[in-house]
Formats: C-alpha cells, structure tokens, sequence
C-alpha cells in the first residue's frame, strides 16, 4: 500500500467514461467566405455517446455557427445524413466507440447535392426524384367498404422497401448520382419498388415506365455503396436488381 | 419581407397537419409550413399501432374503446370526444389502408391487430386486441403514407419555414385569426401568410425535460405563438411519462413490447406489475405502470449499481416474434446499449413523451378563447391541441388516432370555413413582433448561452415536475424557471448571419420552452389532487369534488409589462360515464 492516492486516481480515471476526440469538420458559409475549410475541435466524451452528441457539444458550448440538420436523434427522422470518416451515416445512429476515436473523426455533408452551409445541403433534386416515380398507392374501380385483402406473404413481398426513411444516405453515396444528378438514385427506385410489388398497387408498369428512361434504373452499376450506406439495412441494390428484372420479364 | 395569401395555412406537417392538408388541397388552396421536412417529424418515431376496435381478430366495439379511453384519463376527458373519436377510429385506420399504409395482416388477410395498455374486452375484463400496427414502425408507416397522398394531392409545401406569430384581428370585440408570421431559415426571410382559415398541428413540448422520447425540434412552438396572443392553453399540467424509454437516454420502446408479451422486472427478477395492476398487469395504463417503476426504484429495487432503472425482459420470446413484430426497437437496444434483447433483458425507465394538455379546441378543431367563444377561422389539431380526448392520461395507440381523426375533421371544417369566409384585415405592421425577437437575439451582447439556460431548465423539470410532484418540488421548479427566464433575457447567439442559423432559431425555441414550462408548473401547483399523469404526493388521491375540471391558462401582462399566469377553469362534458375509481 505504498502508493494508496496513485491507485485511486487511477482507479477514477479508469471509471471515467470521458476521452478526448478531435472532430474535423468540413466548413462552407458562403455568407462568409466562398471558401471550404476543415476545421478541427477537440471535445470531451463518453464514446458510447453518438456522433450527434458530439456536434451538439460543439454546437451548444464551444460554436453556434455549426449548422446540420436533426430532430428524433434516434435514426428515425432521416435529418442528419452525413458522411463521417468518408462514410455516409446518420450522426445518431453512429457511436464515437465505433469509428475509431483515437484518429480525427472527419465529417462534411453529403456528396452529390449542393451544400447550402456546413453539413446542410439542397434537398429538393432528391425529393423530386421521389416524387417523380408515383410514390403512392394507385388503384382502379370501386373502392372496397372495408380494408383490401392481403396475405401475410403479399405483405412481406415490399416489407424491406417500406422502412426507407429518405434520408438520401444511399443516393448520396451513389457514384453515377455523383456524376450525373440527373440519375434518379437509389432512393427514389426503392419507393418505386415499395408500390411495384405492392399486390393492391395497379401502377406497376408505369412506374416501370419512368425507371426504363436514359436516367432510370439502367444507369445502377451494382457497386453495392447505397446498401452498404443505408442506416435502415434495406437492401438496396438487390430491390434496384429486382425493378430491373421487372423490367425484362414485365412480372412483377 | 414577402406576403402570401392562402385559403388556408396548415402549421406542421406531421400526422395531423399532413391528414389536415390532404382534406383541405381538395377544398381550397392551401399552404403547409413546417419547420422541419414534411417526413421529418415526429409522427415518425410511434411505434406500436392505432387503435380501432375493428374486431378483427376478436370481438371488440368502439363504446368499449370510448370507455377505456375515458378511465385511461381518469375521467377528465370530454366523453363527447372521446365517443368521436373511437366511433371514428375505424374509418381512419380504413382510410390509411386504402391510402395505401402496409398493415400487419391476419391469415385471412384482413389488418392484423394486438394488445396495448388499457385497452380491455367489456369495460376492463381483460386485455383486448385493438391496435392496428405495421411492425413497430406504425408512425414511420402513418407519416410516409400520408406524405405520398401529399404528393398525389399536389399539395403545396413550404419547407423550413419556422412560424413565430399568430395574427390576431379583434372584430366586435371577438378575436379572429388572420394569418401567420413565419421565418423562412433558409435565407432568413420573414413572410407574412394571410389566410382565412389556419390550423395548428405543430406538435408537442417534451424538450422541456431532460430524459424524453421527443425529437430536439419538439418546443411548443404553436402552443407559444397561440399563448403570446392572449389564447388558453388547457391542462398543461398533464404530461404523459411513458414507462419504456431507454435508461438514460429516453429512447421510446414501445408499449407494443409489453403488447407481445414483454415484461417488466425489478433487480430481484420479480414481474413487479402483478402487485400494482392484477389484471392488466404490464399493460395497465402509461401513468400507472410509470409510477409503479419508480416506486420499485424508490424502495430499492432498482436495478444497475445505482439502483436507477428496471429491465424490460423480451429474453422469453422467440427471436422469430421479434424479428418479425418489434424490428426496431430491438435494434435500438443493439445500437445504442450495445444489449441483445434475444438473451438480454433491456434497462428501461420512464421518459418524458406526450403533453396531454394544449390549445383548446372543440370537436371541428376550431380553437377557443375562453370557455366556449370560437376564434373564427383559428384550428388546431394533433399533440398540439386539447380537444380533451386525452384526459389527464393518454392511451397507447390513441395519438395516431387523434391526428387522424382530428386532423382530417380540422383539415375539411377549415377548409369549409375559408370557402364561406373572406380574409379578414391584417394587424398593423405585422411582422413587428418577430423582428423585434429575431433583432433582440441577433444583437444581444449579453452572456448567457442558450445551452445552458436549456440544460438547467431540463435538470429542474426531471427533478420537480416529473412522475411524482409536491407543492415543495412544484415551488422550486416555478422559481427556478422564473429566474431562467430573467437570464434569458441576456441570452445571446453567435451566429448573427441569415443563411441557415439554426443558432437563432434554438434560442426562439428555448424562449418558448420556458414560457410553456412556467405554465405548466403554474397549473401543476395550483391542481391539489392526483389523477392520470398528474401525481401529488401531497395529495395522493384524486378530488372529483373541487378538480373534475380543465385548467385553462391565460398570459396575463401588468401595467409595468410583467408577465403571470392568469388560471381559470372549464367544465368536463360526461356523457354516458360517471366517474369511478381507476383500477387496472
């Protein structure tokens, strides 16, 4: 018991759960300055906080001036889609233990659409994509007095495609969407594919339609990045993969 | 500044506000403003279903659905709602499937339906399956669904535009809405929205608790810009802590966990619930199995090293099950405790989630400025609101429902009364009080930080107005938010610029948390009785003699500018129901 202070303070040191980050931040105000820069801050942290807590923290005490979107803070709302050591996530889904602390933490918005101020960027290209492919429920004839039927096996049929949240992490981790806007991305063919094998939809085949143009479904490379990237684990390329088998067979 | 002229403007473009716009696009021109993106709201995080005795897959009626939900608000809700909006429940979960919503299905393909709490066979026989579910993402479904009817509709979004004042034109003595002043974020823009019809659906106020299941962008922003105008605001001493958030975090699991057989478990693994709920059980209602978690932490039965949580145990269902019926709560579990609910129980306690309480409205959604004098052309719906189907304590499963029902009833009775109505004269200088609030922040020198004025607002409502409350914790809460807000006003921000400064727009958040936490606590205090999700200590049982009544708050403004809260009272509207003990 030479040393009983010494192995106190370890024995604290050990049960506080703080490390320092350093969180590189990818700047852009145009309001200010036309220029980008990284900028670094360094914050204390429990690492099984998220990636969100740690903008807040430099948001709320050290910055104001750090601007991205959020709300639910539970990977449900689709707000905070970034990329974050070169990888599109969303901030609240993403804890610090998980993404290598020791090394700066990088995070900048996401690629392929434009950046409005540090981590915001324009949605509308990406919410007209969805848009344009008839994202709702088309049906013919009389409505039925009570609800349509559909089996439990209809049901699971479109089950993955339905928990898309819009959160634009997959079109945005897209190569040919970041060379090509004009590509409607991956987002906006998994809400096709939500009504395409939805056993009540009877729009199939215009849907289909639309994704057969030049911009449509043809452009998917398969490199796999927006299932890779989708915080929700929707299979992404294989519903991309599906629309297009569609497409050829006309079965759906 | 920019002014547009509507029919009709919609606050909100969550659950209600969205149901509002696809019944009045049809009926008149319409504008929808949301702070946020349409599928960004919190509509998005229910889970566990919507009630509507469709009896499906066992017999059920909605005059047992309008009996629960009138006990489940230990009586204080108007049961003339409450009849609407259980007779209602069953075209609004119709409606949602022939808009598409992918319903969990029943072998014979009809809507698959499952227990929640407090919803019983005959008046509290038994457990009844009554809510309507998609997995446990039945919000997230709701809120996509209506957003793609939106789109089918063509209805007209404004994205990002934060609404700060309610127009008010005095006409005769009456007061009539005349519009809207919003900020577009954006690009810092103030546009003034005259319409002739607007209806609030802007959701909650559960940012001003520390430990919640609410999104950040949950601030009352309606219920402020209504109260700043001289408008009630009703029984907002009645909060709802749901019993299921994850320990320390406030993460919602919900209720349709206990629904499937979940159960709660204090240190000694014991199923506590029997003792306080011998029928019910786990699925007792949110205020009662709530309370009953603290009462096991209280007495020392607790669980983790501090004693401070309890576990919700799913270990005894099969993976299959929940796979199949709670994908995403059992996720969350994973992600943020790093826990597998397959082998592992989960460490849970109680999160501040829904405010019972709001702005006075009657059945059409047109909103009050007293007991019974309508505000022409002003609506709400929604969390927002207080039409009072909620009562003192609101039923899992029943606020899908109300934004349904209720925001499809606002949505055409505003539409009607802009057809009928001409636009009624804008105030002087309309926008004078959003500049003056937008300039004060912007040129503040002064050194408090909105951070932590937040922080302190949120560690003092935790400790004083949570589950359990006493004229002594009520008393420190009122004073500490007192003093908040003489601190607030030497707030500043350091974002003085107009593109994007969401730096400003979380200051004007917190001035509106703190107008509606000194409201709440000023109507907790005044409320010396226990019922639903109002508990005090100090006055432990329930007073149908002096309290069978709904607070209603006034802004009260001296001729030296001070600010109180003035409270009246409105009668209860009972109908078939006479009051009873709550027992589950």
């Amino acid at each position: 018991m030479a040393t009983p202070v010494l192995d106190k303070v370890e024995a604290e040191s050990a049960a506080s759960p703080y490390i320092t980050v350093t969180m590189r931040i990818r700047r852009f105000n145009p309001e200010v300055s036309d220029a980008v820069v990284w900028e670094d801050f360094q914050i204390e942290i429990d690492p099984k906080e998220r990636v969100l807590d740690a903008l807040h923290k430099i948001k709320w005490d050290v910055d104001g001036t750090l601007t991205f979107r959020r709300s639910c803070a539970h990977g449900i709302c689709g707000s905070d889609a970034m990329r974050i050591n070169g990888k599109n996530r969303l901030a609240c889904k993403t804890l610090i233990k998980d993404i290598n602390p020791e090394k700066p933490i990088t995070v900048e918005a996401i690629k392929g659409l434009t950046v409005l101020k540090d981590l915001v960027v324009d949605m509308e290209p990406f919410f007209q994509a969805y848009r344009d492919v008839m994202p709702f429920l088309v049906t013919k004839g009389n409505e039925p007095t009570r609800e349509r039927l559909q089996t439990a096996e209809d049901r699971e049929r479109f089950d993955d495609t339905t928990k898309c949240i819009l959160c634009a992490a997959c079109t945005s981790s897209c190569p040919v969407f970041w060379n090509d806007g004009q590509y409607f991305g991956p987002a906006a063919i998994v809400n096709a594919h939500r009504f395409i094998f939805d056993s009540r939809d009877e729009a199939g085949e215009q849907r289909l339609e639309i994704l057969n143009d030049k911009d449509g479904v043809w452009r998917c490379r398969t490199t796999f990045n927006c299932t890779d990237a989708c915080p929700r684990g929707i299979e992404v390329t294989k519903a991309i993969q599906e629309v297009k088998r569609a497409l050829i067979t006309r079965r759906f | 500044m920019k002014i547009h002229k509507y029919d009709t403007v919609i606050v909100g473009a969550g659950g209600a506000g969205m149901r509002a716009a696809i019944e009045s696009t049809k009926r008149s021109r319409t504008a929808v403003l949301t702070k946020l993106y349409p599928t960004r709201s919190h509509t998005g995080a229910a889970q566990g279903g919507m009630a509507a005795a469709l009896a499906n897959v066992e017999e059920d009626n909605w005059e047992w659905h309008t009996f629960d939900t009138v006990k489940g608000g230990d009586y204080l809700v108007d049961q003339d709602a409450a009849e609407i909006l259980a007779k209602e429940a069953i075209d609004a979960v119709l409606d949602l499937e022939k808009m598409g919503l992918p319903f969990n299905r029943t072998p014979n393909g009809t809507i698959d339906q499952r227990r929640f709490g407090g919803h019983s066979r005959n008046h509290g026989e038994a457990p009844v399956r009554r809510s309507c579910y998609a997995a446990d993402r039945t919000g997230h479904m709701i809120l996509q669904t209506l957003y793609q009817n939106c789109v089918k509709e063509g209805v007209e979004f404004f994205n990002e535009f934060y609404v700060l004042d309610q127009l008010i034109t005095e006409i005769d003595g009456v007061k009539h809405s005349a519009g809207v002043v919003a900020y577009e974020l954006a690009t810092g823009e103030i546009h003034i929205f005259q319409a002739k019809a607007v209806i609030y659906a802007s959701g909650g106020t559960g940012k001003f608790f520390k430990v919640t299941s609410n999104a950040h962008t949950l601030t009352g922003d309606g219920q402020a810009a209504c109260y700043r105008r001289g408008l009630p605001l009703e029984d907002m001493e009645f909060f709802q802590f749901h019993p299921t958030g994850i320990w320390r975090m406030g993460i919602l699991l919900t209720e349709g966990a206990r629904g499937e057989g979940g159960i709660l478990r204090n240190k000694d693994g014991e199923r506590f619930m029997e003792k306080y709920a011998p029928v019910m059980k786990d699925l007792a209602s949110r205020d009662v199995v709530s309370r009953s978690i603290y009462t096991e932490i209280r007495e020392g039965r607790g669980c983790g090293p501090e004693g401070d949580h309890v576990y919700l145990d799913l270990t005894h269902l099969p993976p299959e099950q929940l796979d199949a019926k709670l994908p995403d709560i059992t996720e969350f579990a994973r992600t943020y405790l790093g826990i597998e609910p397959y082998t592992d129980p989960i460490p849970i306690q109680p999160t501040a989630h829904y405010a019972m309480g709001g702005i006075p409205t009657n059945v059409e959604g047109e909103v009050l400025s007293d007991n019974t004098t309508v505000v022409p052309g002003l609506y709400a719906a929604g969390e927002v609101a207080c039409v009072s189907v909620h009562g003192a304590n609101r039923l899992g499963t029943n606020s899908l429902l109300d934004i349904n029902v209720f925001g499809k009833r606002s949505g055409i009775a505003a539409a009607e009364y802009s057809a009928k109505n001409d636009y009624v004269e804008l105030p002087e200088n309309p926008e004078s009080l959003v500049v003056a609030t937008i300039e004060k922040l912007r040129n503040s020198t002064g050194h408090e930080r909105v951070a932590d004025i937040r922080r302190e607002l949120q560690e003092t409502m935790d400790a004083n107005v949570m589950v359990f409350r006493t004229e002594q914790t009520i008393k420190t809460a009122v004073e500490k938010i007192a003093e908040l807000r003489e601190r607030y006003e030497n707030v500043s921000i350091q974002d003085k610029g107009k593109r994007f400064n969401t730096d400003l727009l979380e200051a004007i958040e917190l001035g509106n948390l703190l107008e509606l936490a000194e409201v709440m606590a000023v109507s907790a205090l005044a409320r010396k009785e226990s019922r639903g999700g109002h508990y005090r200590e100090d006055y432990p049982n329930r007073d149908d003699v002096n309290f069978m009544r709904h607070t209603m708050a006034y802004r009260e403004v001296g001729e030296d500018g001070s600010e109180t809260v003035r409270l009246d009272y409105k009668p209860v509207v009972q109908t078939r129901y006479q009051p009873m003990e709550r027992k589950y």
